[in-house]
């Protein structure tokens, strides 16, 4: 067997970002981490292979030499075999284009699993599983929290409104995984070094042959929240009951 | 030599792992009196048993200057029990590594730092610790075996611990008639009894009573009466890294204190805005900093091949002396806060003491450093 999975690196949630001059990026010193839906996506590849002997696990991010860093240290140092690198600019493509570009990857490396995280936590897009299962034809279970996979077929279930929802969807398929799908190893630093000597491929854009190589969003503006407005010191019980009533109209 | 890429790397999964598995439970495992057994194999799993042992073994190797921002990470929750029984290897594999054979490497290391198995190291004695040379377990040879019988005491992890590295007397008196023998498991005559302990609650001590327990021959560590030189080889690591500890938690208890200033309010004004709190929080910033210069050039020196003994002992002193200065004075701006079970400021008071006793008591590592200085 065969499993694609997903490494993108997102800036990190604790930083202070800055917006761009342009007002479409965002610019300065940015912490990036693994997009820990990835994380996810990677633990449950590792989980899949250890339980299926044979197992091949490949990492694939889009992005610059950061990017790769985040490809070697987050998912081959984990453990997974051998990493892809597509050389993008990340400022320059939606969420069409990446399911395009793993489309082609599939297409080069025939997989039976792509495992994506089910969003990017910087874009929060939630698309690019959903896309590239559409252009492969494939079958698709997202949002997953239980992944199980026996012979052809992988038992998956989902996290839906109001409770549990349990597919089978028969190889090859997408998955995109959810944040309680189980609990990310961590890459010790042995397995950081090894990591350095696993197979790592670069390729661009243009040798993926793809059809349709157009953006179909595009960022028009970024704007920081606007502040929270101070709060309001109440006397007692019986003047916030009333403003929550009548101003707030939350009871 | 400045810390790797991939070191960098692992530090920071080292931190999240801390952050994630480690720093929300410290304060129930305390209470509790000890950490689960199965966080060692996570640790293993994370990569943090295997720094500094070399890949021989099974290790990662690792520069001092690694150890020393590995234990920063390991001290951010402020627990020095868990410092001391998550990694009580690192005293007791160390003489394996440096004295074993080939043999009793491969079967007892890798369980070792796999995590599955714990190692304690067992030279003090109810009779005395400073004095390791004239330490009174005796162990006779008899055939194929060794026959023990003494008493340690201060044992740290010697109530789980699977592997015992235990210092006894084979020969005459002085240095040179000690050895080291490696007990297993929970060999005939072997009683282990808990100690209580002002701080380390969740790491467990022991007093081991050894009565004629049988000890294969296979496991003496080294040659018969080189013992002394094995337990030597300890030293100037385990003291480093008691340094890099009390480095740490005396950085946790400042920045504790630094912020309680900033929030508490007294007779209408911050803390920290009162002149005689900001010059304490400067005075220890500024012990601390000196602390860490000392510690990171020693550790470089170390990393160079030197081994700088008398600097190791002063370092170590002089970490241990900040910790109680800085610990006592961020417990007084806590208030009665400070005094509460649960904080980090509290807990590492609590634990400044014994850094300054363990593994070489400030005395003893003064005079030595006299010595090496040819003073
Ligand atoms: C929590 C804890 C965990 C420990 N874990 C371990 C462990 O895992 N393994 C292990 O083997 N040991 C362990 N120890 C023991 C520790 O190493 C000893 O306590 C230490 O070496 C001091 O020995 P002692 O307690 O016998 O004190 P003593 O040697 O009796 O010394 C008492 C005091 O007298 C001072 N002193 C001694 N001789 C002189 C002198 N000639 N001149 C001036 N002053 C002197 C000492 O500095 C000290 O202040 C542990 C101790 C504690 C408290």
């Amino acid at each position: 067997m065969k499993i694609l999975v997903s490494a993108k690196r997102v800036s990190d949630p604790n930083a202070k970002l800055a917006i761009a001059k342009d007002g479409k990026w965002i610019e300065g010193d940015v912490e990036y981490i693994l997009n820990p839906f990835c994380e996810n996506a990677i633990e449950c590849a590792l989980q899949i292979a250890e339980a299926n002997e044979g197992t091949e696990t490949v990492a694939i991010g889009i992005g610059d030499d950061e990017t790769a860093r985040f490809i070697r240290q987050g998912a081959l140092a984990r453990g997974i075999d051998r990493g892809i690198l597509v050389s993008a600019e990340e400022a320059s493509i939606d969420s069409d284009l990446i399911a395009r570009i793993y489309q082609g990857v599939v297409h080069r490396e025939k997989p039976d699993i792509v495992l994506l995280g089910k969003q990017a936590i910087d874009g929060d897009s939630n698309q690019v599983g959903q896309l590239l299962a559409e252009y492969l034809g494939w079958p698709q279970a997202t949002f997953a929290s239980k992944v199980e996979v026996s012979g052809n077929k992988a038992i998956v279930t989902r996290e839906v409104d109001g409770g549990l929802e349990t597919l089978e969807v028969s190889l090859p398929c997408v998955i995109t995984a959810d944040l309680r799908l189980n609990e990310p190893r961590f890459a010790s630093l042995a397995g950081i070094m090894k990591a350095k000597k696993k197979p790592f491929d670069e390729l661009e854009i243009d040798d993926l042959d793809l059809e349709d190589t157009d953006t179909k969003v595009q960022i028009v503006g970024l704007s920081t929240p606007s502040g929270r407005k101070a709060g309001v010191i109440v006397k007692d019980v019986t003047e916030l009951v009333q403003k929550l009533r009548s101003e707030a109209r939350a009871i | 030599m400045p810390l790797s890429q991939d070191e960098i790397a692992f530090l920071a999964n080292v931190r999240r792992w801390v952050e994630r598995d480690v720093a929300p439970n410290v304060t129930a495992w305390d209470e509790a009196g000890a950490f689960p057994r199965a966080l060692y194999m996570k640790a293993a799993d994370v990569g943090v048993l295997a720094v500094g042992f070399p890949e021989s073994v099974g290790g990662v190797g690792g520069s001092a200057r690694l150890r020393v921002a590995l234990q920063r990470e390991i001290c951010r929750p402020g627990s020095g029990g868990l410092l001391a029984g998550l990694f009580s290897h690192g005293i007791a594999a160390p003489p394996i590594v440096a004295l074993g054979s080939q043999e009793q490497q491969s079967r007892l290391l890798p369980g070792i730092l796999s995590g599955d198995k714990i190692a304690a190291l067992a030279v003090t004695e109810p009779s005395g610790g400073s004095d390791v040379a004239n330490l009174r377990t005796t162990a006779v040879r008899d055939g194929n075996i060794f026959r023990v019988n003494g008493q340690k005491a201060f044992i740290t992890s010697g109530m789980r611990a699977d592997v015992l590295t235990v210092a006894v007397r084979t020969g005459g008196p002085g240095a040179s008639g000690v050895s080291i023998l490696i007990v297993e498991g929970n060999p005939k005559g072997l009683t282990r009894a808990p100690m209580q302990k002002m701080g380390w609650w969740c790491s467990d001590t022991a007093i081991l009573t050894f009565e004629d327990v049988e000890v294969p021959a296979e496991n003496l560590i080294g040659e018969l009466g080189f013992g002394f030189l094995g337990l030597m080889q300890n030293f100037n690591g385990e003291r480093l890294g008691l340094a890099a500890a009390a480095w740490a938690f005396s950085e946790e208890c400042l920045a504790e204190a630094v912020d309680w200033a900033q929030a508490r309010e007294t007779f209408g004004k911050t803390l920290i805005s009162r002149q005689v709190v900001r010059h304490q929080l400067v005075e220890m910033k500024m012990r601390i900093e000196a602390v860490r210069a000392l510690l990171y050039e020693v550790a470089e020196r170390m990393d160079m091949g030197e081994e700088p003994v008398a600097d190791v002992c002063m370092l170590k002193n002089l970490a241990t002396e900040t910790l109680e200065f800085v610990a006592g004075k961020c417990v007084q701006i806590l208030g009665g806060s400070g005094y509460i079970r649960g904080g980090k400021t509290e807990r590492i008071f609590r634990e400044s003491k014994v850094l300054s006793i363990g593994g070489g008591a400030s005395e003893i590592l003064t005079d030595l450093a006299a010595r090496q200085l040819g003073w």
